[in-house]
This record gives structure tokens, sequence and C-alpha cells, in this order.
């Protein structure tokens, strides 16, 4: 997937939906890569375990966005069985780094 | 032909036939005549003035799914809106095939209840992020999945038109 596609913006109804259980909408979204990292450090952690370990983040990272390396990387953190703010932090920090790398290769 | 817009009286035992009914909406004339011990011909009288004026608005079928073999869950729903989107949201929520009630509450935020099934927890998922949460002016949804169904059904009870005092035997239905 090319670089601008991947850091583009997203429809509403494809965007990303932060919720903290099933059904429960948290009332946080993100429609780009850039939202999507700035999502990822201010919602409950429990939110992001909840959804890292449902899968959701890297069939979004992957069927939305189309990066499928940033995919796997969230993947391998599913594997590390973080939570908490460790998961928070670390998760921050993959998507952060990918995105820098776009936006630097990009610009 | 319907008369939907004048409002009509029922007495006493215009209440009984709609509780009967909606006991078991099959029963004949007669049988329901039997049990209120009342001229079958009245019974049929007084049906056909209460669908007449719209009283009795159709006759449905319950559907035990379980019988048939479908597993399925039923959840409520939560929904704090923008209250300027808030009619949009209840009629999009309304179109889903999923949602089986919905409605509209002030408290000290603008909700929207509705009642919604799914096949599993995963679809039930599915269904509100995919189609619900993105819906304009959703600003938060809570949901609760019923563990235990206590009691649904006929809301018109043998005691709901209760005369609260001697001589209060009627009461005029809006329609």
């Amino acid at each position: 997937m090319p670089t601008h596609k991947i850091l583009r913006k997203v429809l509403r109804e494809k965007a990303f939906y932060f919720f903290s259980s099933i059904g429960n909408y948290i009332g946080e979204n993100a429609a780009s890569l850039e939202e999507f990292v700035g999502k990822i450090r201010e919602v409950n952690p429990k939110s992001l375990e909840f959804h890292l370990y449902r899968g959701d983040f890297e069939k979004w990272v992957d069927e939305v966005l189309g990066d499928a390396g940033l995919a796997e990387k969230i993947k391998e953190l599913r594997n590390q069985k973080l939570i908490g703010e460790n998961l928070q932090g670390q998760l921050y920090q993959t998507i952060l780094k990918r995105y820098n790398e776009l936006k630097t290769g990009f610009t | 032909m319907k008369i939907k817009k004048r409002r009509i009286a029922l007495d006493d035992l215009d209440w009984k036939i709609l509780y009967a009914l909606q006991e078991n909406a099959r029963q004949t004339y007669s049988e329901t005549g039997r049990l209120l011990n009342v001229a079958h011909s009245t019974i049929y009288e007084r049906i056909k003035k209460m669908e007449k004026h719209g009283v009795i608005k159709k006759y449905t079928t319950v559907v035990d799914l379980e019988k048939i073999g479908i597993k399925y869950l039923t959840a409520v729903m939560t929904i704090i809106t923008d209250p300027k989107e808030s009619e949009n949201v209840a009629e999009k929520l309304s179109e889903f095939d999923e949602v089986l009630e919905v409605y509209t509450s002030l408290s000290e935020e603008l909700l929207i209840i509705a009642k919604v099934v799914a096949k599993d927890q995963g679809k039930l998922h599915s269904l509100i992020a995919q189609s619900v949460a993105p819906l304009p002016g959703v600003l938060r949804i809570r949901t609760s999945i019923i563990t235990k169904k206590h009691k649904e059904g006929l809301w018109v009870g043998p005691n709901f038109n209760a005369p609260k005092e001697k001589g209060d035997k009627q009461i005029a239905v809006e329609r």
C-alpha cells in the first residue's frame, strides 16, 4: 500500500471506535494513523487491552489502513501478554515509530 | 374502514375482552363469550368496534426462536447522543433488523434506549462497533446483555384499568 494511502483519513464508518468491553463505546475514535497514535496515548489502558487481545488493532491497521507491517508488529505485542500502562507505552511507541517513518518517507 | 382519530370509551367488558385476547388472540368469539359469561354476538360486536377504532391494532405471532434451535442473546443499549442528532440516530437504529425496540429518554443527558438481539457476543459487538458507534451524533454507548428474563409481555393486565374509586369505571383511550 502506498504511504500516502496509509496516512489518509478514512470515512467515519471505517474509523476505529474504542470500546471498554463488548458493546461499551467510550466515545473516542480515530479516522487516520495520526489520530490513532494520539488516541492510543489518551484512552484508558483497559480499552487497549480489550482491543489488543481481540485482535482489533491489527485487523483495522491491516484491513482499513493497509499497513500489514504495522499490523504484524502489533500482533507481536499481543503475544507478549502486556497489560496496563506497560501495554499503553509499548503500543504507543510502536505505532508512533511507524507513523514517523511513514511521515518522513512521505514528506 | 378504520376510525382512528376519535376517542372511544371502553367499559369493563371491553377491557376484559382485550385482556383475554392478549392471552390468546386465536380464541373464538364463543370461547371468549364462555370465559366472560357473555353472548358470543356481544363479543363479536365489541371486538369489531375496537378493531374499527384502532384500539386493537393487530394480531401477531410470538415466535420462540429457541424451540427451532436458534440461539441468540438480547441486550439493551443505552446511547448518549448529541441532542441535535438524536432523532436521526433513533431513525437509523430503527432500520436495523437486529434492533427490536427504540426509545428516547431525557434524564441528565439525552438517551436513546434500544433492545437488540444478536446470535452471539461477537455479532453484537460487530453490530455496535460497525453500525451504531459510527452514526453521526453518537457520543457514548453502554450495553447490558440480558442474562435472565423475568417477565415479558402484555401491557394491559386485569388491574391496569382498575377503578380508583366507585363509579370510576371507564377510561377514554386517545387514538
